[in-house]
């Protein structure tokens, strides 16, 4: 059923004649002009949150020192919105549906179960003792894989209907929720706040020391994503097509999924949940993109996402000083986008 | 949907003997009842407090008793409107809080502490009640746009809702230096319930007590607008009826206690899966089963953790979430 109205939409833009007859560069003169333009966007909001409003003397040295720690929130931003933005656009390709994003269906309430079940379990001594990279690794390890678990079987088993897994997802996600509160309600209150360093970030106040381990575990999928690109391009096109096509989809899942647990946990530890900034920006994607290939898509996801997020961050917290609001206000114009779209295209 | 298979089912049940028809409770009922009047009492013993110490029976009669009884009213209440809107929009997994009736009494209540800041008890109360109420009715016209009725979207649209709701209210709470207070606010926890806290609550057994009487109407709404009207039943004032008590229900209990998530979507489930589809025969199994499970969660909440409390509403978003999935993936099985 899924397959059946989505694939031929999927396939239109490759075969369709009027994209064909357009000349190959018009094409890509017209999207490098888009990216160029979202990502002019993103650098002047990025030049707004650096230098708007800063109240001291322009070049003197307590400017530097202002921009210097707003540059940290811009990385924070940057990091962010990478994994947002591609963890969702790889997630719809493997899902073969343009609805899901990893956070509606509770992929970072798992994360929190699975920090504060560590917190639980060992108790806050124990992981201080081992902080470091290593413990770090592990946690996000152990969490990839319960992730890989749990939605590679809701993905890839025979009961493969879209409506069953979202709202599963959906319920689980807040299952997942109620067990970290009812968890953290256990810890000691030491234990407790060592771990809520961890998990309710915000932009303003993230922690920029895990900054440069996030970045570089972005590089890392980034790469291998895109040397993926066309694999994710067929394995979009469901299970049955992909097969045929000679691409072992079970396993493509799998490590998609992997990568998208990997992202997800990155976003999640830097700045809590946001569950529907991936959808929105995906969205937005592929309207400016106008084909599913990952070549075009990946690229611009990033640059949109980045831009919407800067922008975002910039108007709220030096227009409107409002800077805690930022997510909320994403939730909420992303969940008003959510809707409307579910009304009018319903679930495809 | 299945509500037709169900419904079959349901004939099936009752027809040989139609055993729950009768005046007399059945025997399994009885047991249930006694089973959860165990649990009740149970509840009333349970606490932090010695009873036997000086002042025993003034504290029992201040916090144990106030408290007992909420979470009977408050269990019963939220289990009844969970069946009343499964009803109405002919959908196994609508309740309160997978409709974002609860997040909109939430609202309601937020609004009136803003705005009438010195208002009593009974105008939040109304306030969140009408709140639910528009908010409702919201969700069902927008169920009838929705272009792909499945049974399974219709609880995916609610909740969107709902989590669209709540980021207004979480706005509103920030902007008006509320957002602490809105943790401890709608954390479904019996907590707080004290003598002349709790007493508001009664509304909800007046709203139990018309759902008892209005119980064939909303059976014969329950097979659909044109059957309803077809068998002589003014279908929308049923309807508007019935989304008033609900509300009315939601809006009570998210005053004095809480959000108390899957409660109205587990107890009646399981009730109709054991014993079918017959609304009348089934509501005071729902409204036991909804007082055992509360009390039940509040029991291992009160203990788990001595002489500190756990809120009821994490341990039923743990056990519901369980079941709700249990029971998803049981109705996709059978098809």
């Amino acid at each position: 059923m899924v397959e059946l109205t989505s694939t031929p939409r999927r396939v239109r833009p490759a075969t369709a004649p009027a994209r064909v007859e357009r000349p190959w560069r018009a094409v890509v003169r017209s999207y490098g002009f888009r990216l160029g333009v979202v990502l002019a966007v993103a650098l002047a909001a990025a030049a707004g949150i650096l230098t708007y409003g800063n109240p001291a003397a322009p070049g003197s040295s307590g400017f530097w020192v202002i921009v210097g720690s707003r540059l940290a929130s811009v990385g924070t931003i940057l990091v962010v919105a990478f994994c947002q933005g591609v963890a969702t656009v790889v997630f719809h390709a493997v899902t073969n549906n343009r609805i899901l994003t990893p956070s509606i269906l509770g992929f970072d309430a798992l994360y929190r179960v699975v920090q504060t079940g560590l917190v639980f379990l060992f108790g806050a001594g124990s992981l201080a003792a081992t902080d470091g990279l290593p413990k770090i690794a592990l946690q996000s390890l152990l969490m990839v894989g319960f992730a890989s678990l749990l939605y590679g079987w809701l993905f890839t088993g025979t009961r493969a209907n879209l409506h069953l897994l979202l709202l599963v997802g959906v319920v689980l996600g807040m299952g997942f929720g109620a067990l970290s509160t009812f968890m953290q309600r256990l810890l000691t209150p030491s234990e407790f706040d060592i771990l809520s360093a961890r998990l309710f970030g915000n932009i303003s106040a993230s922690d920029a020391s895990y900054l440069p381990w996030g970045a570089l575990v972005c590089v890392v999928v980034g790469v291998v994503l895109w040397r993926r690109r066309h694999v994710l391009d067929v394995v979009s096109l469901g299970r049955e097509t992909a097969t045929s096509l000679g691409v072992r989809h079970q396993r493509e899942v799998m490590l998609a999924l992997f990568l998208v647990a990997v992202l997800v946990s990155v976003s999640t530890s830097l700045v809590g949940p946001m569950t529907f900034f991936g959808f929105v920006v995906a969205m937005l994607t592929y309207q400016v993109v106008g084909t599913s290939r990952h070549t075009r898509t990946l690229p611009m996801v990033v640059a949109v996402a980045v831009a919407t997020l800067l922008l975002a961050y910039f108007v709220l917290r030096h227009v409107f000083y409002a800077a805690g609001l930022v997510s909320v206000i994403i939730e909420l114009g992303g969940g008003l986008v959510f809707l409307v779209y579910l009304l009018r295209k319903g679930l495809r | 949907m299945n509500r037709s298979a169900s419904a079959t089912r349901a004939a099936s049940a009752a027809a040989p003997g139609r055993p729950h028809r009768g005046r007399r409770p059945s025997p399994g009922l009885l047991v249930a009842v006694l089973v959860t009047l165990a649990l009740v009492v149970t509840s009333l013993f349970v606490g932090v407090y010695d009873l036997g110490a000086a002042g025993g029976g003034e504290m029992f009669l201040i916090t144990r008793l106030p408290r007992t009884l909420a979470l009977v009213l408050a269990g019963s209440a939220m289990a009844v409107s969970g069946l009343v809107l499964q009803q109405l929009t002919q959908n196994r997994f609508v309740e309160p809080t997978t409709s974002g009736t609860s997040e909109w009494a939430a609202l309601g209540l937020l609004l009136s502490v803003v705005l009438l800041p010195t208002a009593g008890i009974a105008t939040r109360m109304v306030l969140a009640s009408v709140a639910a109420f528009a908010g409702t009715m919201v969700f069902m016209a927008i169920l009838r746009r929705v272009q792909v009725r499945s049974t399974l979207v219709v609880p995916v649209v609610g909740i969107m809702l709902g989590a669209v709701v709540s980021a207004v209210t979480t706005l509103l709470a920030i902007s008006t230096n509320y957002l602490q207070l809105l943790g401890t606010w709608f954390l479904g926890s019996f907590t707080s319930v004290v003598r002349g806290q709790y007493e508001v609550l009664w509304v909800v057994a007046a709203v139990c007590a018309a759902i008892f009487v209005l119980s064939d109407r909303l059976t014969v709404a329950g097979l659909g607008r044109d059957v309803a009207t077809n068998l002589g039943l003014g279908y929308e004032r049923v309807v508007l009826l019935g989304t008033a008590l609900v509300s009315v229900a939601s809006g009570v209990t998210t005053v004095v206690v809480g959000f108390l998530p899957f409660l109205g979507l587990i107890v009646p489930n399981v009730v109709s899966m054991l014993r079918g589809d017959d609304l009348r025969s089934n509501l005071p199994w729902v409204c036991v089963g909804g007082v055992a499970l509360v009390t039940a969660c509040d029991i291992v909440g009160r203990v788990v953790r001595m002489p500190f409390e756990v809120p009821v509403a994490m341990i039923l978003g743990v056990v519901g979430a369980a079941a709700f999935v249990a029971l998803v993936l049981r109705v996709q099985r059978r098809g």
